[in-house]
């Protein structure tokens, strides 16, 4: 377990020096999510009475969204692990007393987490002190914040566990971009990173939730806004751990399947 | 102690004519076709040995080295390396293996060596007494007090090879794999880094396994050399005999005047040539360059010597070893690699 949490402590200082990169993420991140909260307003000002979220609720989601990007964006995929499968240089992975399929899970969500300690802090406090209607507000009440947390860590868990998916297919297409663009594309728009789920039609909602890509930033931002609660909760905590057992048990076995034949490229 | 038997690995290589036509049809129709890398490779290495692994680009050298340690699986044939086969045991294995591979690099890149060697510490779970022993045995012998603290980024080439090799000992490994580590380093380093090898071996016993294509690396460092060509092993010896197998003979570079010279049995002519020395427009002394391999099976050098004074005015003689790397030129001419 040492080697995990080692591994995870370097990839979290690695990620952790590029200051001027998480600046720019901040200043990115906070004028998208206005932009987008002032788009929203403008369609709620027509009528909000169809819409199926309090505007409130909206604004708290993208807030949250966009705080805590880097843990949800399944195009933060890591440069260094495609490198490594297309150039060869993995063989000095691979000549190490470590599983791969830990390692680079581990590195996943270390390299997630570094981001996010760097951006979410200042996006959350400026979303906070802002007026009225644009402020983020607190959750409802105590056990939709613990529930929040939970379902924020399972869903990073997911996304992480689903991106492993991508890595590993590398080692089957030896060029990654074409599984990269669509499983990105796919995701964006299932996972409620364009538009949350509820805005949905009901039919096409009900099937979109079921899908694992639901159990990402879906669950959490819609606790934290007060859009699920109660029984629905528990319900999709239990979807988000069963998405999580099924990506994480592919992965392992893919992985077992393409070290057999790896073939270490470039000489 | 390493033991590969009859070892077969083929790869899938696409192949296609260049042209735009070309690569377009093998959108549709990809041509495969089947490389055999290694074939029925077998040998044994003993315990605290260091083997040269020699042969030309692209003759198996490498696969060979990814096979024996665990990250490739062979189509056939056994490996067994103390009682495990790396690439069914392959976690159990590398704990006791180090591997450098020349041409790639295992340090973090953005971050202090010291940083990634930490890593590699917990990875291999070394006690902490036993790392600091390691450490400051190999900051010692490899000279790396004053770059140990700075980010593998900021390295040169050389200084970063100290470290990859650091690196792939901190775990005291019981074999080390060296994949062309002295590739791209100038002379100081080069030496640095083959009698820290040296060093290595003796103290500890550690059995290496090079491949190399400077062959004064395999001459500083190893007794033993396997020469592979085209997946096979052609050559498994020591070096001592397969020079003198190459080039049992030594060779006389002469500088003379008067009448050609003529050879007797046991010389050979290497290349001859006639210089004019040129003296103010004059075409002087004409001095004649000849070199001539002598097989000292069938005759003593001195009494070549002798027999070639008689025949000329000899101005200057040398005389000298074939190097190493004619014989490699050599024995890759006889095996048609």
């Amino acid at each position: 377990m040492k080697k995990y949490i080692s591994f995870f402590r370097l990839r979290f200082i690695y990620g952790l020096q590029y200051r001027a990169a998480a600046l720019a993420g901040i200043a990115t991140q906070f004028t998208w999510g206005m932009l987008e909260i002032l788009l929203f307003k403008a369609f709620y000002e027509e009528g909000s009475s169809e819409f199926p979220m309090a505007f409130s609720a909206l604004v708290s989601y993208i807030w949250m969204q966009q705080a805590f990007l880097s843990l949800f964006m399944t195009w933060f995929l890591e440069n260094e692990i495609f490198d490594s499968i297309k150039n060869g240089n993995i063989a000095y992975e691979l000549c190490r007393p470590i599983d791969l399929y830990n390692m680079w899970f581990v590195r996943s969500m270390a390299n997630r987490l570094s981001k996010a300690v760097l951006r979410s802090m200042p996006i959350l406090v400026i979303a906070a002190i802002i007026p009225e209607p644009y402020r983020l507000h607190l959750p409802i009440d105590f056990v939709a914040g613990i529930w929040f947390l939970i379902t924020l860590i399972l869903g990073y868990l997911v996304v992480v566990a689903f991106c492993m998916l991508v890595y590993i297919s590398t080692f089957f297409t030896i060029s990654p971009m074409g599984v990269r663009i669509v499983a990105i594309s796919v995701v964006e728009f299932f996972s409620g990173a364009v538009i949350p789920l509820p805005f949905l039609p009901d039919k096409i909602r009900m099937g979109f939730e079921l899908l694992p890509f639901a159990s990402m930033q879906n669950v959490p931002l819609r606790i934290y806004s007060g859009d699920i609660a109660g029984a629905d909760i528990y319900e999709k905590a239990a979807l988000q751990l069963f998405w999580l057992v099924i990506l994480v048990g592919t992965g392992k076995l893919l992985t077992k399947k393409a070290t057999k034949k790896v073939v270490v490229q470039g000489g | 102690m390493i033991q590969v038997e009859h070892i077969n690995k083929t790869f899938q290589v696409a192949r296609r004519n260049a042209g735009f036509l070309e690569a377009f049809k093998s959108l549709f129709n990809k041509q495969y076709e089947c490389v055999k890398a290694l074939n029925d490779l077998s040998f044994t290495i003993n315990d605290g040995e260091m083997v040269g692994y020699i042969g030309p680009n692209g003759a198996g050298k490498s696969s060979t080295i990814k096979i024996l340690s665990g990250i490739l699986t062979p189509d056939s044939g056994t490996c067994m390396i103390n009682g495990r086969i790396p690439w069914k045991d392959r976690v159990a294995h590398v704990q006791d293996i180090g591997v450098v591979f020349g041409q790639r690099s295992q340090l973090w890149w953005d971050v202090p060596v010291i940083d990634s060697f930490e890593l590699l510490r917990d990875i291999y779970k070394i006690p902490i007494s036993k790392y600091k022993d390691k450490l400051e045995e190999l900051i010692t012998l490899l000279n790396l007090e004053k770059i140990i603290k700075t980010p593998t980024r900021q390295l040169s080439l050389g200084q970063r090879m100290r470290c990859e090799i650091a690196a792939s000992l901190l775990h005291n490994p019981k074999i080390l794999f060296l994949d062309e580590p002295t590739i791209g380093l100038d002379a100081v380093s080069k030496i640095a880094v083959r009698n820290f090898i040296l060093d290595m071996n003796n103290r500890h016993k550690t059995t290496v396994i090079l491949t190399t294509h400077d062959m004064q690396d395999i001459e500083a460092l190893t007794k033993r050399i396997i020469l592979i060509g085209k997946g096979k092993i052609l050559l498994d010896g020591s070096l001592q005999d397969m020079k003198k197998r190459f080039v049992g003979n030594k060779r006389l570079i002469l500088e003379y005047s008067g009448p050609d010279i003529q050879l007797c049995k046991g010389m050979s002519l290497f290349e001859a040539e006639t210089v004019c020395n040129y003296v103010k427009g004059t075409c002087g002394s004409l001095n004649k360059h000849i070199t001539i391999d002598i097989d000292t099976d069938k005759i003593q050098v001195s009494e070549a010597i002798g027999i070639l004074s008689t025949q000329a005015d000899i101005k200057d003689i040398s005389i000298s070893e074939a190097s190493i790397d004619e014989v490699v030129v050599k024995l890759y001419k006889e095996y048609e690699i």
